[in-house]
């Protein structure tokens, strides 16, 4: 079994209860009792969206885990009821196109007998929690991120309070110094640290997001401890519902409220409120937080030592480039590149999930992990097996060896899929994929991220190089951006200048990336050259 | 020149409106006048929206072209279609 949350009663019961009710909905509106109108907020609560080419819903993966069996229900999923292939998002759900109205019941009904559901993965709530994808198993971290998304989650599922907020609401939570979850770029990131005295607490910030306006959060608090998380959530959350703009949806974001009064003043409303909050008691009860932590405990792990043979030349690519150290010796956490060049990012075939699940089920302990860059961690895989792993992942076209590097590349689904595009962004990557793939290595870490319109789905302020679709008279063009990360680094991508047609701005990455190979210094990636040199020469060899 | 388009309600289909149905072709699809009259645009997707035959319903600028109606925006002959990096899928597929 993997290590994960299991539901208690309670929480079968709820998912349970909202799957009947929504069954119920379904027949009323395709019976005529209910109009759209009323029927539209219903279904997007269930995570059900009206898209370009039929319906599409959104099932979330709570910070990332997965276990095999929940990766063969996905796979049965995109067989019975769609078309084969389902979509890794960047906020770690999965996402289905071309879903009929009449079998959504019957696919909740499905997901709740693995424990999942499409709850909070759309509307004005606080959505699915995202977190590391090497949560538990990380070497830098100082604890699993899990236990405190999962308190969260807990927290603010069917919230009252937090179900008509101003705007949806991010939350990530993370535990390492390195951040692999783009948590500054989120309405709360919460990173887990130690003080001085060796106590567990978290950092908290606020503010951040992408989408039209993006902003890095500022910290809100150096160090909350660990048993006061949801109180001190709670109070950032009663500031913005005070304070957040309903008026202007443009404006209702936490990051334009943290903005407009400033992070000092808006620090102080906190804390203020904080305190006010203080007889109530909001907090769980350390025993609540103790069971949520036991579902997390590490897994049964051999006393094994470190090290394997790399002598298979195109074994070590692959290893170097998708394999991560793991903090228990022995072990190591293999990516699965959804990315193989001239693909769709993020996409995965039914067959696919279920090779992976299975996979899953021999070599990593049960669990699967899905990442924010639309890939997929198997988190527990023995040094050993790697090289018997990777065999098998090359059989199944899910060997390509391009972690972070420049043909790993985030890509939302733009116009192929997307109602609110002006662009396509899939062609774009697949485009850049075959141009880089040849030199990626020695290219080095290099993000690029590509979103069909301005929202931001596929993080184009936060990539090294990020593309944004729009429409120039009712022609695609694409912006490019340079010089963003959501990592620890995290910084925001500024425009080049004027846009580019497809093949322009796929011409336009390798102008930038040439500019890059030649004035790199030793040690150098991409992003750390833009930040040396400035914006001047970039566009001075895109425009000059 | 306008057509009309909207989803299938029970299957999420793109459909268009063909002047007594709704079909997944566009080149079936037939120009309407804009108004409020009962064959007018907005009074076809009134009643047909009200009697959930569409679901969505409304209008598209289009062009006409050798097979039929052709959306002018990408973004419906993307509807239309299919998506372009799935060739196998939508109608597009369906030869
Ligand atoms: C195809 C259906 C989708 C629709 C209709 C949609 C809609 C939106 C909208 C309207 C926003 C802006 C919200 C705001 O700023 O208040 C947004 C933001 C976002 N979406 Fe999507 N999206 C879709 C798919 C995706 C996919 C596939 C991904 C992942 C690849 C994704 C990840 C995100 C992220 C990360 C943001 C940025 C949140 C922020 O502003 O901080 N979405 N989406
Ligand atoms: S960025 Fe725009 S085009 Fe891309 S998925 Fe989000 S809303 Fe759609």
């Amino acid at each position: 079994m993997a290590t994960m949350y299991q539901y208690d009663q309670y929480d079968q019961q709820m998912v349970d209860a909202r799957v009947a009710e929504f069954r119920d909905q379904v027949d009323r509106r395709l019976s005529g009792e209910l109009t759209e109108e009323q029927f539209t907020p219903l279904r997007l609560m269930n995570g059900l969206y009206l898209q370009l080419h039929a319906y599409m819903l959104r099932v979330a993966v709570p910070y990332g885990t997965l276990s095999s069996q929940q990766m063969r229900m996905l796979a049965e999923i995109a067989r019975k009821y769609d078309k084969g292939y389902g979509h890794f998002t960047t906020r770690q759900n999965i996402q289905y196109n071309w879903i009929q109205l009449k079998d959504a019941p019957d696919i909740l009904d499905d997901l709740a007998t693995v424990e999942m559901h499409a709850i909070q993965t759309s509307g004005n709530c606080i959505r699915n929690i995202s977190s590391d994808q090497y949560a538990g198993v990380a070497a830098d971290e100082v604890c699993d991120p899990r236990p405190y998304a999962e308190l969260l989650r807990q927290w603010s599922s069917f919230h009252p309070e937090f179900s008509f907020l101003p705007r949806k609401f991010k939350i990530a939570v993370i535990a390492s110094p390195g951040d692999r979850a783009a948590m500054r770029l989120h309405d709360i990131g919460i990173e887990m640290v130690r003080s001085e005295a060796g106590e567990l607490g978290a950092k908290f910030f606020a503010g951040g997001g992408m989408g039209r306006t993006p902003m890095i959060a500022p910290c809100v608090r150096e160090f909350v401890p660990v048993d006061e998380l949801v109180s001190y959530s709670e109070a950032i959350l009663r500031v913005y519902n005070r304070w957040g703009r309903r008026d202007n949806k443009y404006k209702a974001r936490i990051k334009i409220l943290v903005h407009e009064t400033g992070a000092d003043e808006f620090r102080r409303q906190v804390e203020e409120e904080y305190e006010r909050m203080q007889p109530l008691d909001l907090d769980p009860p350390r025993a609540e937080l103790e069971r949520i932590e036991a579902f997390f405990a590490p897994p049964a792990y051999e006393r094994l030592e470190d090290g394997y043979d790399t002598d298979d030349p195109d074994f070590r690519l692959w290893a170097q480039a998708n394999v991560t150290a793991h903090k228990v010796p022995g072990y190591a956490a293999a990516a699965i590149s959804l990315k193989p060049v001239g693909g769709i990012p993020g996409d995965a075939s039914a067959e696919q999930m279920d090779i992976v699940a299975d996979l899953a089920q021999r070599y990593s302990l049960d669990e699967v992990r899905v990442t924010h860059a639309q890939n997929l961690i198997l988190p527990n895989v023995k040094q050993a097996d790697l090289h018997a792993l990777w065999q098998e992942l090359e059989a199944a076209g899910l060997g390509t060896p391009n972690l972070d590097l420049a043909s790993d590349i985030i890509a939302c689904p733009g116009l192929d899929y997307c109602s609110l595009a002006n662009a396509r962004s899939i062609p774009v990557a697949q485009k850049l994929s075959q141009r880089l793939s040849g030199r990626e290595r020695d290219l080095g870490e290099l993000k690029i991220k590509i979103s069909g319109c301005i929202n931001a789905c596929g993080h184009h302020h936060a990539g090294h190089i990020g593309i944004l679709g729009v429409d120039r008279k009712g022609v695609e063009n694409y912006q490019l951006l340079l010089g963003g990360s959501g990592a620890e680094d995290v910084s925001l991508a500024k425009i080049t200048g004027p846009g580019f047609d497809e093949d322009g701005v796929v011409d336009a990455v390798e102008t930038v990336t040439n500019l890059y190979l030649e004035q790199r210094e030793e040690g150098e990636r991409f992003v750390d050259t833009y930040r040396r040199l400035g914006m001047a020469p970039f566009k001075e060899a895109l425009y000059g | 020149m306008i057509i009309l388009t909207g989803n299938d309600l029970e299957t999420g289909d793109v459909v268009w409106w063909t002047g007594s149905g709704w079909s997944r072709r566009v080149a079936d699809a037939a120009f309407v006048e804009p108004g409020e009259g009962p064959e007018q645009a907005a009074g076809i997707m009134h009643r047909e929206m009200t009697s959930r035959a569409v679901n969505g319903a409304y209008e598209v600028d289009a062009e006409d072209g050798e097979q039929g109606p052709v959306p002018s925006h990408i973004k419906e002959r993307m509807r239309a279609a299919g998506p372009s990096v799935r060739p196998d899928l939508g109608v597009q597929a369906e030869g």
